[in-house]
């Protein structure tokens, strides 16, 4: 795909998902739509390495609906045994799976203009804009928030306590007292990380009053 | 469709009633639907005379308050696992109570249309609604058992929706210790000692024929020299006095006065001719009637698991409601709560050794630090701990403090599940740089006197106030020889925390009006904590440590010990000594009133009254201030 590629060759479904982006975003935090989502990959590799599944739930006021949720595993072309330690996908298993395009395309029907919660953020943002790029389509629009970076937020800064780099999502998972019994399934990572995100939003409330913007 | 989220609310679903009664494709389907809702502590799911829900809800972590919010009546507590919210599904009407989140909690919602069905063709489904339904209640925790002499008169309860504890399933150990009857009675009593019980039950083919209660040892076994050889059947009681399960207090306690007797056995249809399934001891009736700390006292030492601990929490704040109410000085009613919050500590750390695969290799302290070192907390608040263990040869440090780390790591978990935060700025036993050897602390320690920065400043601070919660006392004896040795040669750390202490912004504006605060979640609330209490917190440290004072870590005491050191100032500690009292008391009132550390005060709330009273306190604040500033002459490291 070129840099000059106009918006007119671009698939219906993409118009679909980028003319929502056109309403501006309710001030009202408990009306605002959350997408938390976690991707098991083959590797750590933007370039070389492939989504195996996505996961990913919808928060809106507190609330998650057991059904709807997105659970989609992808065929797959390219296979790295060192990750299926941490996942346990299998590249015949039995699964119902479905091509990267049908699946980036249900992700994006699915995500819509919400904005996105992940857990390190920034890799599984990464992942999914390598995959629409293959398709020859733009970056995700979606505002991201990333856990993370948001826990940071919450620690109080004192010469005893030098934040770490990186905190895990089990970090989180044992900090909050969240069950890992689901760990590495891309719903199950996604389900903790919407936990997490929930209460890590109460501690930020005692700071400051919750605005999308105090967050970002 | 079926997804991993729904598969595992179903797999929690099915191990409560009545969904345990389901057939498991039904419950699957049924999981699909399911909504999940997190509600942040004190926030509301549904009030009184609310429009019913188009779901009932299933506490799924947390727990949930339900409470009549017009007569002040408490009427039920959810844990994990209890359903609540059902009045839509059974009658056609609005709410009758509140149900509040006492914690943070998430909860599953059941929409109604789609358990309905369920529920119709399943007479057992909707037997057990019907019957949770009626009997909504399973706790002592309503007006009725309250240590209230007088009752004020809006506190009389006429409704219909008032639980009385005559209603009351009774709370029952389900654990049954009991021993065949040619048992001789020494083995029978070492397994009582064994299993900290006041009683043993003796069973032939499992059916209950006779017990043998503490009592029995003593007046039997002592006084009337039946040989401890002989069999259990020679002084048990028999037969057993049996009643059904369902049991509530006062048939409980109306079976222990008739029969004069200390302990019932709950069979499984009542009667001796079906094995036993729980005994109701003295002590849970009077549990359960939540009104005597020696009572609460024994029960969390008898705890084995951090839950029940957790539970015997609430009885703490029932007592100290109570106490509260009924105006009791607020020295000892602090007194008796910290003791209580003491022993809740103790033993978690209890627990938590025992959880270890070997002894600890040497003496080590549990020390609390700051308001809990104080015995200032009546509240839940953060925990601010550390460890301190004896010192030991270099080449075993590594191992030595690895034992204790993850010793500390069970119980700031431990604390935490019965309600005490971690703490945000990571001051815990857990954190490696707060659980070091005797002279790990001791070079710490100098550190901070020797070079008193803002940071070390702070540390000290919340160190300086500790108090021993367990292990060897001598250990924190040397800290603190060690602590005032240094003071001594470094006098002017003493400007620095004196200076610290004059840095808490001040209660009151110009014009003499409260100060509130400016953003935030509290944004228009009065800081009592940081305004008020803490000044004077901080002041009696500073003054204390110029005399060399040990071992008095609560404010109040301190004041009153400066009184007595220093006759001439004696009229303003003593004033400070009472307005500490006093600001404590308006702080656990107002955490009462809103279930948090009631740090933070809406004014609007308050009566003038309330007002005038909180504005006496700051004139002592004012005071001791400036006896501060100008004793350790602030000032000259100011300019």
């Amino acid at each position: 795909m070129s840099l000059f590629s106009t918006s007119s060759n671009l698939p219906s479904f993409w118009h679909d998902y980028a003319n929502l982006f056109k309403q501006k975003k309710s001030k009202n935090f408990e009306e605002l739509v959350f997408v938390v989502l976690d991707t098991e990959t083959t590797g750590f590799d933007k370039v070389q390495d492939r989504i195996l599944s996505i996961g990913a739930l919808k928060l809106k006021n507190n609330i998650i609906q057991a059904h709807e949720v997105l659970d989609i595993y992808i065929y797959q072309e390219k296979f790295n045994k060192e990750t299926v330690a941490v996942h346990g996908i299998l590249k015949n298993s039995k699964r119902n799976r479905v091509e990267e395009t049908v699946a980036l395309q249900q992700f994006l029907a699915y995500v819509g203009d919400a904005i996105i919660v992940a857990h390190h953020a920034s890799f599984d943002i990464g992942m999914i804009n390598m995959g629409l790029k293959r398709m020859g389509l733009p970056k995700l629009k979606n505002i991201v928030l990333d856990t993370g970076t948001l826990y940071k937020k919450t620690l109080i800064k004192s010469y005893l306590v030098q934040p770490q780099q990186h905190y895990t999502l089990d970090d989180l998972a044992e900090k909050f007292g969240i069950s890992k019994k689901d760990r590495h399934t891309a719903l199950g990572d996604a389900y903790i990380t919407a936990v997490a995100f929930l209460k890590l939003l109460t501690k930020l409330k005692e700071k400051k009053e919750l605005t999308l913007k105090n967050l970002r | 469709m079926k997804n991993l989220i729904s598969e595992r609310i179903a797999d929690f679903l099915k191990n409560y009633p009545p969904f345990n009664l389901m057939d498991d494709k039904l419950l699957d389907t049924l999981s699909q639907e399911v909504s999940i809702v997190y509600k942040e502590k004190n926030s509301v799911v549904f009030s009184m005379d609310e429009n019913p829900h188009s779901n009932f809800y299933v506490v799924h972590k947390g727990a949930i308050e339900l409470s009549n919010t017009k007569s002040n009546v408490i009427a039920d507590f959810c844990d994990e696992g209890d359903i609540f919210g059902l009045r839509p599904l059974i009658a056609k009407e609005n709410y009758r109570l509140e149900a509040k989140a006492y914690e943070e909690s998430i909860l599953y919602a059941i929409p109604i249309a789609s358990f309905r069905p369920i529920a119709d063709s399943n007479p057992n489904i909707s037997n057990f609604l019907t019957e949770s339904f009626a009997s909504n209640t399973r706790n002592p925790y309503n007006k009725k058992n309250r240590i209230t002499p007088q009752e004020s008169p809006y506190n009389i309860d006429t409704g219909k929706d008032i639980i009385l504890t005559d209603f009351q399933p009774v709370r029952y150990s389900k654990r049954i210790v009991s021993c065949g009857p040619r048992y001789t009675i020494q083995k029978a009593a070492q397994r009582m000692t064994k299993n900290r019980i006041g009683s043993i039950l003796v069973c032939e083919k499992d059916l209950p024929i006779g017990i043998i209660t503490d009592k029995d040892l003593r007046n039997k076994v002592v006084s009337e020299n039946h040989p401890i050889s002989s069999s259990v059947k020679t002084i048990m009681s028999s037969p057993v006095i049996t009643y059904p399960k369902k049991l509530t207090i006062t048939q409980a306690q109306m079976a222990m006065m008739k029969s004069d007797i200390s302990h019932l056995i709950l069979t499984e249809d009542g009667t001796v001719n079906t094995p036993a399934v729980g005994v109701v001891s003295k002590n849970d009736v009077m549990v359960s009637l939540g009104d005597n700390p020696a009572v609460i006292v024994k029960a969390i030492k008898r705890a084995r698991k951090i839950k029940q601990i957790k539970e015997l929490r609430k009885s703490i704040m029932v007592l100290l409601k109570g106490y509260l109410e009924q105006n009791i000085p607020m020295a000892l009613t602090s007194k008796i709560i910290s003791e209580l919050n003491d022993t809740c500590i103790k033993q978690v750390i209890h627990i938590s050794l025992q959880k270890m695969k070997n002894p600890p290799p040497v003496k080590f302290a549990w020390l609390a630090l700051g308001s809990q070192g104080r015995g200032e907390q009546l509240l839940h608040t953060d925990q601010d701990n550390a460890l301190v263990f004896d010192d030991v040869p270099e080449d075993l440090l590594p191992e030595t403090t690895q034992y204790f780390l993850s010793l500390s790591k069970k119980v700031t978990k431990g604390l935490n599940k019965i309600g005490y935060e971690y703490c945000p700025a990571d001051m815990m036993a857990s954190n490696p740089q707060w659980c070091l050897s005797l002279k790990e602390w001791k070079n710490k320690l100098s550190y901070w006197i020797t070079n008193p920065g803002p940071n070390q400043v702070l540390m000290s601070s919340i160190f300086f106030d500790y108090s021993l919660a367990y292990g060897d006392r001598n250990l924190l004896d040397q800290m603190s020889d060690h602590i005032f040795k240094s003071v001594k040669k470094y006098p002017i750390f003493l400007v620095h925390i004196a200076n610290g202490a004059l840095q808490n912004p001040p209660p009151t504006g110009f014009f003499r009006q409260f100060i509130v605060e400016q953003d935030g979640q509290h944004k228009d609330f009065f800081d009592l904590k940081s305004r008020a209490l803490r000044p004077l917190i901080d002041a009696a440290r500073v003054l204390v440590l110029s005399h060399s004072v040990k071992s008095i870590s609560n404010t109040w005491e301190r004041y009153e010990k400066l009184a007595e050191i220093e006759p001439n100032n004696q009229e303003l500690y003593l004033a400070c000594s009472y307005a500490t009292k006093a600001l404590l008391k308006f702080r656990t009132k107002q955490g009462i009133l809103h279930n948090d550390s009631g740090r933070f005060i809406e004014l609007e709330a308050l009566t003038k009254e309330e007002k005038m009273k909180l504005k006496r306190t700051f004139k002592a604040v004012k005071e001791i201030q400036e006896v501060i500033s100008i004793r350790f002459k602030v000032s000259n490291i100011l300019g």
